[in-house]
Parts: C-alpha cells; structure tokens; sequence
C-alpha cells in the first residue's frame, strides 16, 4: 500500500497524524510529513483508517500498489 | 408479546423516540461544528469528534427509525409510511409534519451522500453537507410544532438548551474558520 498526501486539498485537520503517527507526523503548521510513502503490511489497516477519517480526503491509501520483489506494480485510480 | 396498535402506548414511544431523535440530532450538528472548527486538546482527540459526529449521525436514523414506526403503527392517528418521506401526503397536521418529513429526506441525504464521500469527490460531498443547516432548525421547528409535549416545560428548557448550544458552537466555529 503507498501513501499519499494532495498538498492542495489537505487543509491540515491534523486527524492523519493521530491515526497514524507511525507514519505520519506534522510540520509547524499543522501539515502532514510522511516518514515513508510504502506502507508497510503490519499498518495497513490503521492507514486506511487515517485515509478515511481525513476530512477533505486529501491523504490517500492506495492499495493498488504492492510493492512486488524489486519491481513496483499496480494500477492507478482515477480520482 | 403483542403490540397495543390502540392504547396509548405507541404514542407515549413516538414522543420519547422523537425527543431522543433531536438530541443525538442536536448532538450530531455540534460534533459537526467541532471537526469544522478543528476543536481538540490534550485529552480530546480530534479523530474522536469526528469519531463522534459520525457514530452520532447513525444513530440518528436509528431512532428515527423507531420514531417513524410507531407513529405509522399507531392506529389513533392514519399516517401512512409515505407521509414520513413526502411532504404533504398526510392531512394530520400536515404543515409541522411536512417538516418532519422534509428533515428526514435530508438526513438521509446526508448520510447517504457522507457515507458515499470517496465516491462523489471532496467537493461535491462539501457542498451537499451544507445542508446540514438546513436541515436541523426544519427538524426543531417540527418538534416545536407537532408535539404534544411542546408545552411541558422541561421540553421547552431542552429545546432551548439545544439551540442555545449549537447557536453558542455555531458562531465558535464561524470565529475559527469562516465560511471553510
Ligand atoms: C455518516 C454520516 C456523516 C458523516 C460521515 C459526516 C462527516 C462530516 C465531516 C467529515 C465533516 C467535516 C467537514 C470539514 O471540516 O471539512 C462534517 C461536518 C458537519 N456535519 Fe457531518 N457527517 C455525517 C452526517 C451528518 C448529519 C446527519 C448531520 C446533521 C444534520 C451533519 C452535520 C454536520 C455539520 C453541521 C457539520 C459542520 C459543517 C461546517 O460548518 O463546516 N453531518 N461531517
Ligand atoms: S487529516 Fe487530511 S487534511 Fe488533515 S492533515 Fe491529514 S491529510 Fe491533511
């Protein structure tokens, strides 16, 4: 699973870093910093829970990605 | 066990389930009002208001749910299924319970649409949840109007306990984020 944060549509409610604070921290202004894009496994569940509890739907869980052995393959999403 | 379609009984649940109705109604305006406002400190969570706004949003139907039940099984009063959806369609009271059916379709726009969020797009779900506004004052203004207990006087305190926090949140979260 890869993470993603839409710089645009984030308005920094700040709920992603308490739901994942593995991953996710915030900057000065209440933005999110990601440690790491992939997510590993063990934490799947509680990013999808982050990605759903944003309330502007600017950070986004994409499952379609699987990091494969070496290779990165997946499809994306529109929208 | 058998339901009493005749006695008093289903009335007294439709005045309890209505009451009950407004306040996680009322309660789930405020918890709105709170993640818009981005409210949180150092014991509350901002994930739990919105934890909160959403639990709260489903149990609203549920009790609306009961609500709209016992008054349609009710047999003292003929209000059939469809004047809980459609205005109008019943000639018991019919403006005060017109509201209470135009509050419901809300509602369940609402949710529906909330519930739906990933699919409509941020915007277009932001837009529609707006309603919200309109929504609540038609639900109060059908309780104030229809209930038999609109003159009991801690009906009247609740009521007003309810406008006077969700007007006293309301201008909190206008001060903190405006029009956002
Ligand atoms: C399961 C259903 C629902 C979900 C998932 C949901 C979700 C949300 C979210 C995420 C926000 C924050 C918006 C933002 O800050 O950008 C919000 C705000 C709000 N919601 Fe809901 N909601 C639901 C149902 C309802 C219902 C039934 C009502 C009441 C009629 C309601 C009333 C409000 C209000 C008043 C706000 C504040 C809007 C503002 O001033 O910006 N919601 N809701
Ligand atoms: S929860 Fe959403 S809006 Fe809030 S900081 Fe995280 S990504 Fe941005």
């Amino acid at each position: 699973m890869r993470l993603r944060v839409n710089p645009i549509a984030c308005t920094g409610h700040g709920m992603c870093a308490e739901l994942l604070p593995e991953l996710i921290t915030l900057d000065p202004w209440g933005y999110p910093l990601l440690a790491s894009e992939m997510v590993p496994q063990a934490l799947a569940g509680h990013a999808r829970r982050a990605a759903d509890a944003c309330p502007t739907l600017a950070l986004l869980a994409d499952d379609s990605f699987v990091a494969g052995p070496g290779v990165r393959h997946g499809r994306r999403h529109a929208g | 066990m058998s339901i009493d379609l005749h006695g008093p009984g289903l009335w007294y649940a439709t005045r309890a389930t209505g009451l009950v109705s407004m306040l996680l109604l009322t309660g789930s305006v405020l918890f709105g009002l709170l993640v818009a406002g981005r409210f949180s400190s150092a014991r509350w969570p901002r994930f739990l208001t919105q934890g909160m706004h959403r639990s709260i949003s489903l149990m609203v139907l549920a009790f609306l749910a009961l609500h709209i039940g016992t008054t349609v099984l009710d047999s003292y009063t003929s209000i059939s299924l469809a004047a809980a959806f459609v205005p109008f369609a019943s000639s018991y009271k019919a403006g005060w319970l017109s509201l209470g059916a135009v509050a419901l379709d809300l509602i369940i726009a609402l949710v529906v649409t909330s519930l739906l969020r990933g699919r409509l797009g941020y915007r277009a779900w932001r837009r529609l949840h707006w309603l919200a506004y309109a929504c609540w004052p038609v639900a109060i203004a059908h309780g104030l109007g229809i209930g038999t207990d609109r003159s009991v006087t801690w009906v009247i305190a609740v009521t007003l306990a309810c406008l006077g926090g969700v007007g006293a949140v309301a201008a909190w979260r206008v001060l903190s984020f405006g029009a956002q």
